[in-house]
């Protein structure tokens, strides 16, 4: 066995009767960094959805992954009636038990520093966006699984992550992600078009 | 700094049901509707009854127990919708926990919230139908087991229909059936001890029917949620 962290060979996605995506065969390595991209509908959540393992029955194909994945998904598992340090704290992942300092430090990196203990819900949608992102400067897993994170960020936001997912890479993990955007990952950013791939 | 650390299940389970604890007591109404919904009947029947203590009193065990059951029902229904609504549902299955392990500590929440304040007041309940209250220990300790298995099955119904529109009432159809045997072994525990005779039997089937729902129903809740995270 390889040190991939991921590696997909000849996967296919169905929903319902419709094939959305064949034979994809992708490594993902320590250090990599893939962008999925593609037209609305291709099917990029599902394949992140596939690597998460959150939808094995339509998947088809060989999949092997480490297990330590960070996923976040459109909905981020946050809970309005709960402040930001407590979404962080009890998080259902579970993936990581933070201490108060470290969520703090982390809070403050994504730019909420005096929002720790702000009722989330009250929060904006961007900062909502902030705290699930936030999951990522704590101790977090290797492979990242990111449904559009940069949707409702604003350019510094933009920045903020850029440069964590560089940081990620360079430590050692790798990030998939999807989005629509180009990012600035300085030469590191591979980009995976699934136009390739569309299922029959 | 990037790996993540190894985690530990019990530390993993508190967590969670402090998170689930925070939850309900941010929204009580959720806790306190069934509580206020079982006062509501039992003040109800004996305006539809008539007020003869002997009569309500031999009806008062299926009373109890009825209300018990529907009540649970109206817990069950919410159990595992805004998760699933929010993304936690998902974020659970991702836990490196197994799955039947981690939708432990939302049950715990809500049984220490629904169940286990039922119970308590439950004798209370029992004396405005005119229940003695030399049974309230009988009835404390049916309760407190019968709403344990309801919730346990209950939770396998809604894990499988969470996903589903409206599906209240195929929940309802689904476990309702499943409730029968508790209801009868709890109001037979009941109307043993009302009447003399030995409740110990109808009590060790319940203590039965936790243990064998806390060893399955976790694994069937599992199975369940995976289903509903595929649609």
């Amino acid at each position: 066995m390889t040190t991939a962290l991921l590696e997909a060979r000849d996967l296919s996605i169905h929903k319902g009767l419709r094939q959305l995506l064949k034979d994809v065969t992708l490594c993902i390595e320590p250090g990599d960094l893939w962008q999925l991209a593609g037209g609305n509908g291709i099917g990029k959540t599902s394949l992140l959805r596939s690597f998460a393992r959150l939808a094995s029955i339509e998947v088809y194909g060989d999949l092997s992954r480490c297990d330590d994945v960070l996923y976040i998904g459109h909905s981020a598992a946050l809970k309005g009636a709960m402040t930001p340090r407590q979404n962080l704290k009890y998080h259902p992942s579970g993936l990581c038990t933070p201490t108060d300092t470290e969520i703090d430090e982390a809070l403050a990196a994504v730019g909420l520093a005096g929002y720790e203990n702000a009722l989330t819900a009250r929060l904006s949608a961007g900062q909502k966006r902030r705290v699930a992102l936030a999951r990522l400067f704590l101790p977090s897993g290797r492979l990242w699984l990111l449904d559009e994170p940069f949707t409702a960020l604003d350019v510094a936001g933009v920045a903020v992550l850029e440069q964590r997912f560089q940081a990620h890479a360079q430590a050692g993990g790798a990030v998939v992600f999807t989005s629509h955007q180009s990012a600035e990952l300085g030469g590191l950013l591979s980009v995976l078009d699934l136009e390739q791939f569309r299922g029959d | 700094m990037t790996e993540a650390r190894d985690i530990d299940i019990l530390h993993y389970c508190r967590s969670q049901t402090v998170r689930h604890l925070i939850l309900i007591l941010r929204s009580p109404s959720e806790m306190i509707n069934p509580l206020v919904f079982f006062l509501l009947v039992i003040v109800l029947f004996p305006l539809g009854l008539g007020p003869d203590p002997k009569q309500l009193s031999i009806l008062a065990p299926g009373i109890l127990w009825v209300v018990a059951l529907l009540s649970n029902l109206m817990i069950c229904m919410r159990l595992f919708v805004d998760d699933l609504e929010d993304g936690s549902l998902e974020q659970l299955a991702m836990a490196r926990v197994p799955l039947s392990v981690a939708v432990l500590p939302q049950l715990t929440a809500s049984w220490l919230a629904s169940g286990l304040l039922l119970s308590l007041v439950s004798p209370l309940f029992g004396l405005m139908l005119g229940l003695p209250l030399d049974v309230a220990p009988v009835l404390v300790a049916s309760l407190l087991m019968g709403t344990a298995i309801m919730l346990l099955l209950g939770a396998v119904g809604a894990a499988l229909t969470v996903g589903v529109q409206r599906g209240g009432i195929l929940l309802a159809l689904l476990i309702l059936p499943l409730y029968v045997p508790v209801l009868i072994a709890g109001t037979r525990s009941l109307n043993e001890a009302l009447h003399g005779g030995d409740p110990t039997v109808a009590l060790a089937l319940l203590g039965a029917g936790v243990t064998g729902g806390l060893l399955l129903a976790p694994l069937a809740i599992a199975a369940g949620v995976r289903v509903s995270l595929q649609l």
